[in-house]
């Protein structure tokens, strides 16, 4: 369990976090979403006793992280799978971590076979590739068995199959009735991985909810595809619809419904070749969020315009 | 919302936190390959540097004023090599730390043992035991094999000779001083570059300038310096410009543990 209370965090005038309260409870992933600077790894910088509060506090299994007396067995972290010496050996490196915390020497290989990094432990950590490096960090994190883990884009650097893996581990870990904590900018994998999210921006909550909540919100529109679309578009519009033509002929109707559709397409005998209520993927939903709070825009036109973005993601 | 129950709670624990960080910075310590480099060097320096200094002494030997034979300080005049070693003991106490706040290892450091003057205590304890060890053996065979140079000229003496065997243990530790000194700047400055740079200021560059002050502030300036305390361990004849042994065993320790301080201050203040 994870609790934060009017959480805040500032740097001179910059106010990285600010009045974030919320809690994360076990047996269950909870994705921890924003854009880059929303105040995520600041957020959990402070959760691990790295950065200091301004304000409020945030502690886990109801402790602040400094008076934990072997933090590694009550909460498993990886912040930056880079934060290790290069010229340490896989299994030195975690040596040393299990020997801090008073864990059995034995956890170290158990880890490394759970990572699936066992053939290269005796290899120098610079060796390794972004996603070695990733999973030397995800055992270190597992290592003290804790009953809280807390990741910061875990998914970076990682392969496919390195993904999926990732995705079933963290799963299990919740089945296990642990507390999952991971973060991420990148909203389609975290509508495959979380079953709640926590989104900020800003340093401030945009939204605390469960994922089917955020994604399963129907926008209103039906896509349709029809051999005859500028024929439908009239009719349909004749009915009181709001058509819009793609340039791949697709139809997006709004007003409405797909049976509704369905229906005044089979009495005027035009064929279909789909007819899909829309959702708002993830993506939209996050864009509709953060909107204002991205801190960055990119100057391009139609950025910010969730409809232009082509998103393949889907959940 | 710390309430007082959890921290006495944790508090027998703690009691062995130091005894754990002492285990994991020994661990790590071990098993980088610039430990075993910069340990090595520092016996090199000591008996190869210390040896060749003490053949040139011997070859100029017959050229030196009987009162200058009369004053040698053998024991000293054989481990000259402290003055490279405590160069190479230096870096290496600045990277037990700075190696950590270069590669980020720090965090994970300290999100594994958030205490962090106990990190901090637990680095200096195992680098000075590492560094004492090692620079002592250093020191023993560079004095043993100047004294067979030495002997030569019927000029060596023994280790029994009086102040002959503080001179050596002196020498360990004073190198051992100098890279707690190191480990104490590379904690404050947090980059290696500077960090080595400030040490080297302070034992090379910061004696030229305090010894081109008008005298008597000079001498009586550098006494108090690391680099002339230092040597007021390792020297067995009396020099007028030095501490007492016992003095400069003072004034050293008042260096290293004064820098270890103002390092864990430092270290808990600051957002790592």
């Amino acid at each position: 369990m994870i609790v934060a209370e009017g959480l805040t965090k500032r740097y001179g005038d910059v106010v990285a976090v600010d009045d974030l309260s919320f809690s994360v409870p076990p047996g269950r992933v909870t994705g921890f979403l924003g854009p880059n600077g929303a105040g995520k790894t600041t957020t959990m910088r402070m959760l691990l006793g790295l950065a200091r509060p301004t304000g409020g506090f945030i502690e886990t299994n109801g402790r602040p992280y400094l008076d934990h007396a072997a933090p590694m067995r009550e909460v498993g972290a990886l912040l930056d799978a880079g934060a290790v010496h290069p010229g340490r050996r896989a299994r030195d490196h975690l040596r040393w971590l299990a020997r801090s915390n008073a864990i059995p020497l034995r956890r170290v290989d158990e880890v490394l076979v759970a990572v699936g990094l066992e053939s290269v432990a005796g290899k120098r950590i610079g060796t390794f590739s972004l996603g070695m490096n990733q999973r030397l960090g995800i055992a270190a994190a597992l290592l003290g068995d804790p009953g809280v883990l807390v990741f910061d884009e875990p998914v970076n650097g990682l392969d496919p199959e390195g993904i999926v893996w990732i995705r079933s581990l963290f799963r299990g870990l919740a089945q296990e009735g642990r507390t999952v904590f991971v973060s991420s900018h990148l909203m389609s994998e975290m509508a495959l991985t979380a079953d709640h999210v926590i989104v900020i921006g800003r340093g401030r909550l945009l939204a605390d909810s469960p994922m089917t909540e955020l994604t399963n919100r129907p926008a209103g529109a039906v896509l349709v595809r029809t051999p005859a679309p500028d024929q439908l578009a009239v009719l349909l519009s004749a009915d009181g619809a709001t058509v819009d033509v793609a340039e791949d002929r697709a139809l997006t109707v709004t007003g409405m419904g797909a049976p509704e559709i369905g229906a005044a397409a089979h009495r005027y005998g035009i064929v279909l070749h789909e007819l899909t209520p829309q959702h708002a993927s993830l993506e939209e939903a996050f864009f509709e969020l953060t909107g204002d709070s991205v801190e960055y825009h990119a100057a391009l036109p139609n950025a910010a315009d969730p409809g232009a973005t082509d998103s393949k993601v889907t959940a | 919302m710390t309430t007082a129950t959890a921290s006495v709670d944790t508090q027998p624990v703690r009691a062995g936190a130091f005894r754990l960080a002492v285990a994991a910075e020994a661990t790590k310590l071990r098993t980088v390959r610039s430990t075993m480099w910069a340990l090595g060097a520092t016996l090199v320096a000591t008996i190869g540097i210390g040896s060749l200094i003490a053949m040139a002494r011997v070859s100029r030997w017959d050229r030196l004023s009987l009162r200058e034979q009369i004053r040698f300080d053998a024991p000293a005049a054989s481990l000259r090599g402290i003055f490279l070693a405590q160069l190479v003991l230096g870096v290496l106490g600045v990277l037990v730390i700075s190696s950590e706040f270069a590669t980020g290892m720090i965090r994970t450091t300290f999100t594994a043992m958030p205490r962090r003057g106990t990190v901090l205590a637990a680095k200096a304890l195992v680098f000075a035991i590492v560094a004492f060890v090692v620079a002592f053996a250093g020191c023993l065979v560079a004095f043993a094999i100047g004294q067979s140079i030495f002997a030569q000229k019927h000029a060596g003496v023994s280790l029994s000779a009086p102040g002959a065997f503080r001179a050596v243990l002196g020498g360990a530790v004073y190198l051992t001083a100098v890279g707690l000194l190191g480990l104490a700047l590379g904690t404050v400055l947090r980059r290696t570059a500077g960090a080595i740079a400030t040490l080297f200021g302070l034992l090379l560059i910061v004696p030229l300038l305090v010894g081109s002050l008008p005298d008597p502030w000079g001498t009586d300036i550098s006494k108090f310096l690391p680099g002339d305390a230092g040597r007021a361990l390792f020297t067995v004849q009396h020099q007028s410009d030095l501490l007492s042994p016992a003095g400069g065993l003072l004034v050293l320790a008042a260096w290293v543990i004064g820098g270890l301080l103002v390092a864990g201050l430092v270290l808990r203040r600051r957002d790592a």
